[in-house]
């Protein structure tokens, strides 16, 4: 339940836990980010090591990150009332355990609720607020969403109020009815050119705790307009501002769709962050329910560009080079930034694409179930994982094979 | 007296009015819309480059970006294929004793009223004609619609099958194009056609015979109601764009005190 804060408090500025690691220690960062469980693993004796050091203490040969099994019991458990650092003295008690990994190390993990020693525990890789990959423990059977020094860590939409910014996207409705059914305070859903008629306005209006405000990403003074009147009331900013021109540099519409799509997917996600940034990264320290997440919806061309998606795959490059700073910049209030990256969607502009394609109830169960988990990055359907793939594996035999239209 | 002393003696004593024509030019004014697999026209952007701070310590200024026809705006013959061959066809070098000419104005609020669709008919123009005269040649026509005291999606007036709007049917730009030799036909909906102007025939007919015909077009227009059915004087300078098709501009009309 949200309870209203008082207004006559200054309102609390946003600490982060330590946030210094050496280079080494950057190996499980991805894995955290993107959900996976790894650890630093021998390449030479093929042992695991806690945490991760410059070499294998055994063999002194170099690591890699290697998924691991998430088992391990509890050697020890304490409660931290006091701490000395100021992140966990807002947050205590605060608890931590020592943990014995079935693969082999000892770890000190943050420890759900009621673990103690002897109990079997469930591991998790997970980014803290200040983005590093930290282990949390959680007992065998338990449910980290119970959590209340999980939700610190991730951006569970249970009692947050969400801005979505573009009603006119495949997602919207499903992510809507999603984050309601997870708890969302409110919804403010944006709609750019409320001239035009919205499809499904119906479906949008049965919605309780839901208004739609006019929104366009293309436009500095709406874009200010609405941040002005509800900046500092968005925990979560869920950008769906997409305008999906697919074509290739041939088509007598290149230039005009390339410049629409960048306004609107590019330099519209600039002027959100400009307006919006600024006012949420200051709330990341608010109390339990401070701002806490922004996501960016992107397509998987802007990591892996298509020659026939020429405009598209630009657009969404500059995005994502745009959403590097911005994770900077948010990042400085413990916002995080999660980018989910999707192929094809089953809408008119990809009517011609081979399925999978990506439905929007596919898009909003990935954006939930990533910021409860607190990722950093997520990917979106068989056709965006496979590209990935194919890219990390042979880039350019991807990029021969997209030449030929062979997706 | 000569006569630009005249005029100027009865700007000033109020004996004639000046009436501005123009929507203001504003980012969520509706503009025209095409079925989005051809080229669309970029919208209204006003973004500021400072406002006395850090950008600009002591001056206020911004950038704009428009298409040629957005807001309260003027087609030229070159804007249609049929008036591509004409010469001084774009707005560069229309003849500018064109941008000052008299209008007419043929009131439909009432009808407009009743039915999204209305059509300016021939006969109305007729009907028009025997109690305030023959639209002289080279003069503006102006539909009056009431149409702009509209505003968001009731201005664009968008279902499933297109834009409702009221305009002209193709008997009525006939005869005013062919037989009145109008100098140009003006509406205040966001084009000089009806919205369901794509199905008649020709399709698009304001378009199809005013620009074939070297005639020309104005939009979006506001405060027709303030003007008599005929004496008022209309200024419609669009900017002196390279080769364009049209563009935003500020509609003026003089009118004389009653």
């Amino acid at each position: 339940m949200r309870v209203k804060k008082n207004p006559l408090l200054r309102t609390r500025r946003p600490l982060l836990p330590p946030a210094s690691r050496s280079r080494a220690a950057h190996l499980l960062t991805a894995a955290a980010a993107e959900g996976r469980f790894e650890l630093a693993c021998c390449i030479g004796c093929g042992r695991y090591a806690w945490p991760v050091p410059e070499a294998c203490p055994e063999c002194l040969s170099d690591l890699a990150a290697r998924s691991a099994p998430r088992g391990g019991r509890v050697i020890a458990a304490t409660t931290a009332e006091v701490p000395a650092d100021a992140y966990f003295r807002e947050r205590a008690p605060w608890h931590v355990g020592l943990i014995q990994m079935d693969c082999g190390p000892q770890a000190l993990a943050h420890l759900g609720p009621g673990a103690k020693p002897g109990d079997a525990v469930a591991l998790s890789l997970v980014l803290d607020r200040a983005g590093q990959a930290v282990l949390h423990a959680m007992p065998k059977g338990g449910d980290v969403m119970t959590d209340p020094q999980w939700r610190h860590m991730t951006a569970d939409p249970r009692d947050r109020r969400i801005l979505i910014t573009d009603a006119r996207h495949i997602a919207a409705l499903p992510l809507a009815r999603a984050l309601l059914r997870a708890g969302a305070a409110g919804i403010t859903l944006g709609l750019p050119e409320a001239w035009k008629p919205l499809p499904g306005h119906a479906d949008f209006e049965a919605l309780p705790n839901l208004r739609i405000l006019p929104l366009d990403v293309t436009s500095d003074r709406s874009v200010d307009d609405l941040a002005r009147d509800i900046g500092g009331k968005v925990e979560i900013l869920i950008n769906t501002a997409d305008l999906p021109r697919p074509g290739g540099l041939g088509l007598p519409t290149a230039a005009t769709d390339a410049r629409a799509m960048m306004e609107t997917v590019s330099f519209g996600l600039m002027r959100l962050g400009r307006a919006f940034g600024p006012a949420m990264a200051g709330r990341g320290g608010d109390g339990d329910l401070g701002a806490v997440a922004w996501v960016n919806l992107l397509s998987v061309f802007g990591r892996v560009p298509a020659p026939g998606l020429a405009g598209l795959s630009a657009a969404h490059a500059a995005a994502l080079a745009l959403s590097q700073a911005m994770r900077a910049e948010l990042a400085t209030g413990g916002v995080r930034l999660m980018t989910v990256f999707s192929g094809p969607t089953e809408d008119a502009w990809f009517q011609t694409f081979a399925n999978p394609k990506v439905g929007g109830k596919a898009v909003a169960d990935a954006v939930l179930d990533g910021l409860r988990r607190g990722l950093e990055e997520v990917v979106v359907g068989d056709m965006a994982r496979d590209l990935l793939e194919r890219q990390r594996d042979n880039p350019k035999a991807v990029e021969r094979e997209l030449a030929q239209g062979r997706f | 007296m000569d006569v630009l002393t005249t005029l100027t003696t009865a700007l000033a004593s109020g004996r004639i009015r000046v009436v501005d024509l123009t929507q203001t030019l504003r980012e969520d004014f509706p503009t025209i819309v095409l079925p989005p697999e051809f080229g669309a026209s970029a919208p209204v952007r006003i973004e500021r480059i400072s406002r006395y701070d850090a950008a600009g310590p002591a001056w206020y200024w911004n950038n704009l970006s428009f298409g040629e026809h957005t807001g309260t705006h003027f087609d030229a013959p070159s804007h249609w294929f049929t008036g591509r061959d004409l010469p001084r066809g774009t707005v560069d070098t229309l003849p500018p004793e064109h941008m000052i000419a008299p209008a007419v104005v043929i009131d439909c609020s009432a009808a407009s009223a009743l039915d999204d669709d209305h059509l300016l008919t021939r006969d109305t123009l007729e009907k028009w004609e025997a109690r305030h005269g023959r639209i002289p040649a080279g003069t503006w026509v102006l539909m009056r619609s009431d149409w702009s005291k509209r505003q968001g999606a009731t201005y664009a007036n968008l279902r499933a099958d297109g834009a409702h709007t009221p305009g002209p049917d193709a008997g009525a730009m006939r005869f005013l194009v062919e037989e009145r030799a109008i100098l140009g036909f003006g509406t205040e909906t966001i084009g000089t056609d009806a919205g369901q102007g794509g199905d008649f025939d020709p399709p698009y007919p304001a378009h199809h015979l005013l620009h074939g015909h070297g005639r020309y077009g104005l939009q979006c227009l506001t405060n027709l109601d303030q003007l008599p059915p005929r004496g008022a004087m209309l200024l419609a300078a669009p900017l002196k764009v390279h080769e364009g098709s049209g563009s935003p501009l500020r509609v003026l009309a003089l009118v004389e005190a009653a």
